[in-house]
């Protein structure tokens, strides 16, 4: 099975965001980028499905938001191809937008199966896996965690999260695209040294790909950090001083038997 | 039915009502106060009548019956759901943010190329347009969203509307579709269920809940070790559970479990909306997390900003100093 695997940057959220001079967008420039931890779980699915079923997993990326160190430890962790997307920086990289660069580099890939992360934390107007499903006219299911080859070729197993940790186990008919929220393992890690091998060895592809638009009828008119409202009351002072106050307020609410 | 009208997408779920369509009803209520547009409840369903009299929110309730429909998959959904909205022309259609909503509302937006916005917490009907306030980046950033062409498609986040009561006119209307409903490349198989002998977290009066913040599978044991002191059970967020240090049956949130204990205890958790949604009702929740902008202390009542691997074993120390 060829699989395509769609690799995203996003603010990593440990960091301050800022919102820019417009007071509409987030401040890329200030940002630090991180992949999105979904289309990380992506790739992981994408690799366990060749490891147990043969085939190729090429990583598809738009040149965004220091991309660069994500697709070599792509190419360290197995990436059999890395298509590289040129980008302009200045353009966020909004869901319409990257959803019509990607699908016209997927489409000329011609995959059996496209895996994208689920969501990305900075998706507001649209969602990039449903998009490429959309644009491709392929099929799409979300919120899946794990995926294994059917035993009727051509198909995949897929089991889709409901609450209470039930899943639904599903039948794709190929080819798809899937929203991964989880691979079926925590993906791998790589040391830094194979890292740094895959920096020598891997060529980065260059593919076609066409400009896309927002969409019409919404627009953000304003954007900030969410208000202070009823927050907590914050206990300040040491670990031991923490706990001691945690442990009255406990003990006043009679949860200490 | 007029443009005017909100659209609800009722949802089923093995045989019941999410609790988020009446959250959406209250949502839809709200948008159409005295347009005089209705609310429309959309139940995609095999037998759906038998759903109407709970649906007693809204003025009208859509029943579109068959058996492609009596388990999710997504094309005979989308597409009953994207016939009704396009013969229909609502304002609005609400879907809850869930494991059907993620599927529908960006794929019916695709497919009718309307408007769509996801983390909705609230909505409110302007002259000619609709206002949106939009949660994202994990509950750290919030979008206010202005919204001029109908159909609008709003992912609402669980939790954030209070569910409607009976008020509506509730008058049920059987709908016959001229789309083919029969699943096509993606099949419904078989719900599976979380095996049972683990601690049924929705039992305990005492959580306490570890989140990324706690880095390693060996400190769970310190959490461990604070539940036992407590009397009360370990629980998690979604990571800790995706690295495979506790089941899925210990995960709060979306896809895992809601829970409302006494204490609810989170420690390195950033509180995620799709974490909240599993949470936020608990009596009493205590949050220690190393980031003060962590939206966890949004909803907690006591918060800290210490190092949960250092105030784990404080705490413990403290319980047993007081119990002697
Ligand atoms: C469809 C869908 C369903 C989902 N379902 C669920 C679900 O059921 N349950 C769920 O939890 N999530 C769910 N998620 C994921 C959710 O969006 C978040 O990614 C997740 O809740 C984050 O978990 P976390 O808070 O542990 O990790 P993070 O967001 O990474 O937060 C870790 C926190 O730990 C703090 N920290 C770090 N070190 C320390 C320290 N030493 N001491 C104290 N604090 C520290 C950090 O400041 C940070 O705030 C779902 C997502 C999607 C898209
Ligand atoms: N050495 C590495 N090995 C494997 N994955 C890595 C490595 N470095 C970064 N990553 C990936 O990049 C993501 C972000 O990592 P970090 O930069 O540590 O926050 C992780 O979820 C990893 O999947």
């Amino acid at each position: 099975m060829n699989i395509g695997v769609v690799l995203r940057q996003v603010p990593d959220l440990i960091e301050p965001l800022e919102v820019d001079a417009s007071g509409t967008a987030l401040d890329l420039s200030a940002a630090t980028f991180v992949v999105n931890e979904t289309d990380d779980h992506a790739l992981e699915q994408a690799l366990l499905l060749k490891e147990s079923g043969g085939g190729t997993v090429t990583v598809v990326a738009l040149d965004f938001g220091e991309v660069d160190n994500t697709l070599y430890t792509a190419a360290a962790k197995g990436a059999d191809r890395i298509l590289k997307l040129a980008w302009d920086e200045s353009q966020s990289p909004t869901p319409h937008r990257a959803a019509a660069a990607l699908a016209e580099a997927l489409r000329t890939l011609a995959p059996d199966l496209v895996l994208v992360g689920v969501q990305a934390h900075d998706e507001l107007d649209g969602a990039l896996a449903p998009l490429l499903a959309a644009r491709l006219g392929w099929p799409y299911v979300g919120v899946i965690r794990g995926v294994k080859q059917a035993a009727e070729g051509g198909s995949v197993v897929v089991c889709k999260e409901f609450p209470g940790a039930v899943m639904a186990r599903l039948v794709v008919r190929l080819p798809a695209v899937l929203g991964i929220l989880g691979a079926e393992q925590p993906p791998r890690y790589v040391p830094v040294s194979r890292i740094r091998a895959a920096m020598k060895s891997t060529r980065f592809e260059e593919a076609a790909h066409a400009a896309g638009t927002g969409p019409a009828g919404i627009a953000v008119t304003h954007m900030a950090p969410p208000p202070a409202g009823a927050r907590a009351e914050m206990i300040a002072g040491s670990d031991t001083e923490v706990a001691q106050r945690i442990v009255e307020i406990l003990a006043q609410k009679g949860l200490l038997k | 039915m007029s443009g005017s009208d909100i659209l609800v997408l009722a949802e089923v779920h093995r045989g019941t009502l999410a609790d988020i369509t009446f959250e959406l009803l209250a949502a839809a209520r709200g948008l159409v106060g005295g347009s005089g547009g209705e609310v429309v409840a959309l139940v995609l369903s095999e037998n759906g009548a038998a759903f109407a009299p709970a649906l007693g929110a809204a003025d009208r309730i859509l029943l579109v019956d068959h058996s492609a429909l009596a388990n999710y998959a997504p094309e005979p959904f989308l597409a009953a759901l994207a016939e009704v909205v396009t013969a229909r022309s609502p304002r609005a259609v609400l879907i809850g943010a869930t494991s059907i909503g993620w599927d529908l509302a960006p794929l019916l937006a695709a497919r009718l190329d309307a408007p769509l916005a996801l983390g909705c917490k609230a909505i409110s009907a302007e002259d000619s347009a609709l206002a949106v306030t939009a949660s994202f980046c994990g509950g750290k950033m919030v979008a206010e969203l202005r919204i001029d062409r109908a159909p609008a498609v709003l992912m609402v986040l669980p939790g954030s509307f209070r569910a409607a009561e009976a008020a509506g006119k509730a008058q049920v209307e059987p709908c016959t579709l001229s789309a083919s409903l029969e699943p096509a490349a993606i099949r419904f198989e078989e719900f599976l269920l979380p095996e049972a002998g683990d601690v049924d977290i929705t039992q305990q009066d005492i959580l306490v809940a570890v989140g990324r913040g706690i880095q390693q599978k060996e400190n769970i044991e310190l959490a461990e070790q604070l539940a036992q002191v407590l009397g009360g059970a370990v629980c998690a967020s979604r990571p800790v559970v995706d690295q495979g240090w506790l089941p899925t049956t210990r995960q709060v949130g979306k896809s895992g479990m809601t829970v409302r204990p006494k204490l609810y205890l989170a420690f390195g958790i950033s509180g995620a909306p799709e974490h909240q949604e599993g949470m936020k009702n608990s009596e009493l929740i205590v949050a220690v997390n190393t980031d003060p902008r962590a939206p966890i202390f949004d909803i907690a009542h006591y918060g800290a900003q210490v190092d949960a691997l250092e105030l784990l074993p404080a705490l413990v120390e403290a319980i047993g100093a007081r119990k002697g």
